[in-house]
């Protein structure tokens, strides 16, 4: 057990390259993951059935397959058809698939959980559909699917490993071979850990800051505070309104 | 000379709605003249409601004819989003948007409806926040607001557009009592200022200090349309009547 080597590999290009690498695919398949997400969420709420249906059947195979079957699908089926993608495209469009999936589901259900009066009263003022959604659903829903889009991020970073199956040399491939080579385990498994611990620990903290940013009564908490005297009218005002 | 005779702003002819088999409203027809307030009365299920939301095309009638502001409306319902930007409504449950403060409800519909800047939509919403008498509570949101506090935010919400007509679904249903005044006294307000109003509502009081012509609605039909004089006056229709001893206990 020798935690220089630990630091070695930590310090290394071939661990460093292949974390940059973990880190590009989880955020590209994320990003693709709720654009897809979006548009099956909004198309699932659109009044064509054909639509609707097709949006279903998309589901149903994205959440009923595991993913790995999904990336080694993706990779060595589609060329059969002509269709010749490199493993890294291959992999993100895999993840972004199952992930918009399972994304669709999260919006809906942030889209549901804005009351449907809110609705009626956006269309009652003379606003469109998409004006609508825009002003009124979509900065509802997303403070209340944040926190399980968080999960969604961190659940992302892990599963990302499995791309390795189709020799894309990310975090957990790199660590595996480098021990395959000298049998120190231990030590490559650590860096990699240490790595993984660190990107999920930045994708909390930036899951924190997204919270907080839309919060929509946090630019008056952090306004200064009113001095005593203008505090007392106030109270005196309101309990006069009451 | 000659005396023109005003056409009504919002005229209802024989306009029938039905969900699924069952007819929510039968043949109604309802004239509402420019600066009049219309109160509609009647047993729930009578389709008041439905009636107020047919008015603005969110439930667009089977057939029938509404004339607002000398057009039909109902000739072609892609005109709707339009036309609801002349008419305001109140709901019974307020529904305002969370996400934004009071001011910023107010401000919406102007902005990202009419157009206008942001700054003006200020201008008008803070007008509109004194007119409702609530001006200190611009930057409280909708769930640190009372009921009334929140139904008046609504009503000044809806007059941000500048709106020929206002409908109030049930606006003091939702209401604690002691709530119920200061929403009334706002509503009676813009009616005695002429504000064309459709009123939906169990408050006779109001109907008795506001209203110019009321509406009693059974089973979706219009069964008395009477002027208020007339109305409290005792000649009203038996089935009114009967209604009426019921609310008032």
């Amino acid at each position: 057990m020798s935690l220089e080597l630990v630091f070695d590999y930590l310090v290394s290009p071939a661990f460093f390259h292949g974390a940059m690498l973990t880190l590009l695919i989880t955020a590209t398949s994320l990003l693709f993951g709720i654009i897809v997400g979006l548009v099956v969420a909004l198309l699932q709420e659109s009044r064509f059935r054909f639509l609707q249906g097709s949006t279903l059947v998309y589901l149903w195979l994205f959440r009923g397959t595991p993913v790995l079957f999904q990336i080694i699908f993706i990779y060595n089926v589609l060329p059969t058809f002509g269709i010749r993608l490199s493993a890294f495209v291959s992999a993100v469009i895999a993840l972004s698939l199952n992930e918009g999936a399972y994304m669709a589901e999260i919006i809906r259900s942030g889209l549901q959980a804005v009351k449907k009066g809110q609705r009626t009263a956006g269309l009652a003022l003379g606003m469109t559909r998409a004006a609508v959604m825009r002003y009124i659903v979509i900065p509802q829903a997303a403070r209340i699917i944040l926190p399980p889009i968080g999960n969604q991020m961190i659940g992302m970073l892990k599963t990302s490993a499995l791309v390795s199956v189709v020799a894309v040399e990310e975090l957990l491939l790199v660590a595996n071979q480098t021990a395959s080579s000298n049998f120190r385990y231990f030590e490559a498994l650590t860096a990699a850990g240490i790595y993984y611990l660190a990107l999920t620990t930045l994708f909390m903290v930036f899951q924190y800051f997204l919270e907080r940013s839309l919060d929509p009564k946090r630019a008056r908490r952090s306004q200064k505070s009113v001095p005593l005297l203008d505090r007392l009218t106030l109270i005196t005002q309101q309990t006069e309104s009451r | 000379m000659t005396t023109s005779v005003q056409p009504p702003l919002l005229e209802l002819m024989g306009v029938h709605k039905s969900f699924g088999h069952y007819a929510v409203l039968k043949a109604c027809s309802l004239d509402v003249k420019s600066r009049e307030t219309v109160v509609i009365i009647g047993p729930s299920g009578s389709g008041k409601s439905t009636l107020l939301r047919c008015v603005n095309l969110l439930e667009p009638p089977d057939s029938g004819n509404i004339f607002f502001d000398g057009a039909d409306i109902t000739s072609d319902l892609r005109n709707a989003t339009e036309i609801r930007r002349h008419i305001g409504m109140v709901f019974q449950n307020f529904e305002l948007f969370q996400h934004l403060s009071a001011v910023e409800n107010i401000m919406l519909a102007p902005m990202k409806v009419s157009g206008i800047s942001r700054a003006d939509a200020h201008d008008i919403a803070t007008d509109l926040l004194r007119k409702v008498h609530i001006p200190e509570k611009a930057d409280f949101f909708p769930d640190e607001l009372s009921g009334g506090q929140q139904q008046r935010i609504a009503i000044a919400r809806a007059l941000a557009m500048k709106p020929k007509l206002m409908l109030y679904d049930e606006p003091t249903s939702a209401l604690d009592p002691e709530m119920i005044r200061e929403v009334l006294d706002v509503m009676a307000e813009l009616s005695s200022e002429g504000m064309t109003s459709i009123v939906v509502t169990h408050e006779m009081g109001f109907a008795k200090r506001a209203a110019d012509q009321i509406v009693f609605m059974e089973n979706g039909e219009v069964i008395e349309n009477a002027s208020s004089e007339e109305f409290f006056g005792g000649t009203v229709n038996e089935r009114a009547r009967r209604f009426l001893d019921q609310i008032l206990h």
